[in-house]
């Protein structure tokens, strides 16, 4: 074989076959809207049956969380989001998903060395450069604060 | 550098058996497998276990066929996709036969047929065993993501075999007429892929390079095969090797195939380009193919067992994925 590697890696992406973009933003875009439009029902359900205005969404996110996780246990989330892709991702369904996931994976390991460890191998990241970035945005405000804009 | 090795002795091939998954037994093959588990679990706790399980469940039914007690084999070579080979180490265990534990990734098959076939040629044993396996659960939790954990696979990945595949050589009495005839040895390509979701293109140059290699120094043609098989290319990796080989001037026609491509039913499963795996050519050529030369459809065939050397470490440190291929002849006496 004479191409050499930078050759044969030109070739090999010119011969895989492409993901379907057009047909998984659709998928995305109806499963992760019909998601986003599930929590605005839920939320004003909970108004209408009583619940404080300012409670009601936090509860809309702990429902979601529920349902996608329990959705995990049951094998059933990721049927789901193969075809969903950043449908069920963005939405607070993916980070849960990304919890539990690890943890039932990793039972077997034992409650600390499995479970305790592994339990943020996906969402760890997520987690540390959230917080990383809430901090740098706090320090940004508090300057801007001092500054008086 | 030796060549193409030819078996004088002929090692045949004494009894050979298949065991697979939910997923396999749902694919076209599924009625070649001497057992499938509808759970993936084979009646075990974890899926590391339940990997181990099918090299046992493997090794006892071919024994059972060619009617063998473990004490009749000299050695068993296995191997798996796990780390430091526990699934051969903790499933074959039990049977007490001296053990070599291989790591060929999922060209394993086509290396302990090819080792066993030297060792049973040259006289220091008088049977030994070759097993390998991949459990498709415990493959995805060590290379990849947490099984439930929902992703988009693209469409070049492959599906990791849930599947054991066993043989029993020993030095030719007639019992299934099949022996192993040639073998050639593969050397590791590396062609830079580092996309780890496009293994079939990681192994291709390694599968062209040997398959190339056979035919300028054994003097055969590919026609003169009923089946040349490569072990888990899958579609792309299949199609690429293709016309790689089409490139350097070897025309390969209709009766080149791929066990990847061969295992599944690729309408209906969406599995992408298709099975992949230690036990992928492991239960195809034991399951399938041994059921055809039985059935005296085939005579001659070639196994390219393929394998996609690297770790979860190396790719998350960059280095490419190297691609090796190792050659074993089954030929009908």
């Amino acid at each position: 074989m004479n191409l050499t590697n930078e050759e044969y890696g030109k070739y090999v992406k010119r011969h895989a076959l492409p993901s379907p973009v057009v047909k998984d933003t659709v998928k995305a875009f109806v499963i992760g809207g019909t998601i986003c439009a599930f929590g605005q029902a839920l939320q004003y359900l909970y108004v209408a049956v009583g619940m404080d205005k300012e409670i009601a969404p936090v509860m809309v996110s702990v429902t979601l969380i529920l349902i996608s996780v329990v959705m995990t246990g049951l094998g059933l989330y990721d049927s789901v989001a193969r075809h969903a892709g950043a449908g069920t991702l963005v939405p607070i369904t993916g980070f849960a998903n990304a919890v539990v996931s690890p943890a039932i994976d990793n039972k077997a390991e034992g409650l600390v060395l499995g479970i305790g460890v592994k339990l943020f191998s996906v969402a760890g990241p997520v987690i540390l450069f959230g917080t990383l970035s809430s901090v740098v945005y706090g320090i940004y405000y508090y300057v801007m604060k001092l500054m008086g804009v | 550098m030796a060549g193409v090795i030819k078996f004088g002795n002929k090692p045949e091939i004494l009894a050979s058996s298949a065991v697979g998954g939910d997923t396999e037994a749902k694919g076209n093959l599924g009625k070649y497998f001497d057992m499938t588990d509808p759970t993936d679990r084979f009646g075990k706790k974890t899926f590391e276990q339940a990997e181990s399980e099918m090299q046992r469940l493997a090794l006892n039914f071919a024994l059972k066929k060619s009617g063998l007690t473990p004490d009749d084999l000299d050695a068993v070579f296995a191997g798996d996709l796990m780390n430091q080979c526990t699934g051969s180490s903790y499933g074959l265990a039990e049977f007490g036969v001296p053990f070599f534990g291989l790591y060929g990734a999922c060209s394993t098959a086509a290396e302990g047929l090819m080792l066993a076939a030297m060792t049973v040629n040259c006289g220091y044993f008088e049977r030994a065993a070759s097993v390998s396996s991949s459990h498709n659960s415990a493959a995805e939790r060590q290379f990849r993501f947490p099984l439930g954990y929902g992703c988009q696979r693209p469409p070049t990945s492959q599906w990791t075999a849930t599947a054991s595949g066993a043989f029993i050589l020993g030095l030719c009495s007639g019992e299934t007429g099949v022996v192993l005839s040639e073998a050639l040895p593969g050397k590791i390509v590396d062609k830079g892929i580092t996309d780890q979701s496009n293994m079939g293109a990681a192994m291709a140059p390694a599968a062209a390079s040997t398959i190339h290699r056979y035919f300028s120094e054994s003097g055969m043609h590919p026609d003169d095969f009923d089946l040349i098989l490569t072990g888990d290319l899958g579609q792309e990796g299949h199609s690429i090797c293709r016309e790689l080989l089409l490139s350097q001037g070897l025309r390969m026609g209709e009766n080149f195939s791929d066990c990847g491509i061969l295992l599944y039913d690729s309408e209906v499963q969406d599995l992408h380009c298709g099975g992949s795996g230690c036990g992928c050519s492991a239960s195809v050529t034991a399951g399938y193919v041994m059921k055809k030369f039985a059935e005296g459809k085939i005579k001659n065939i070639l196994l390219i067992g393929t394998g996609a050397l690297m770790s979860p470490s190396s790719v998350l440190q960059g280095l490419a994925v190297s691609g090796i291929a190792h050659l074993v002849r089954f030929s009908k006496i």
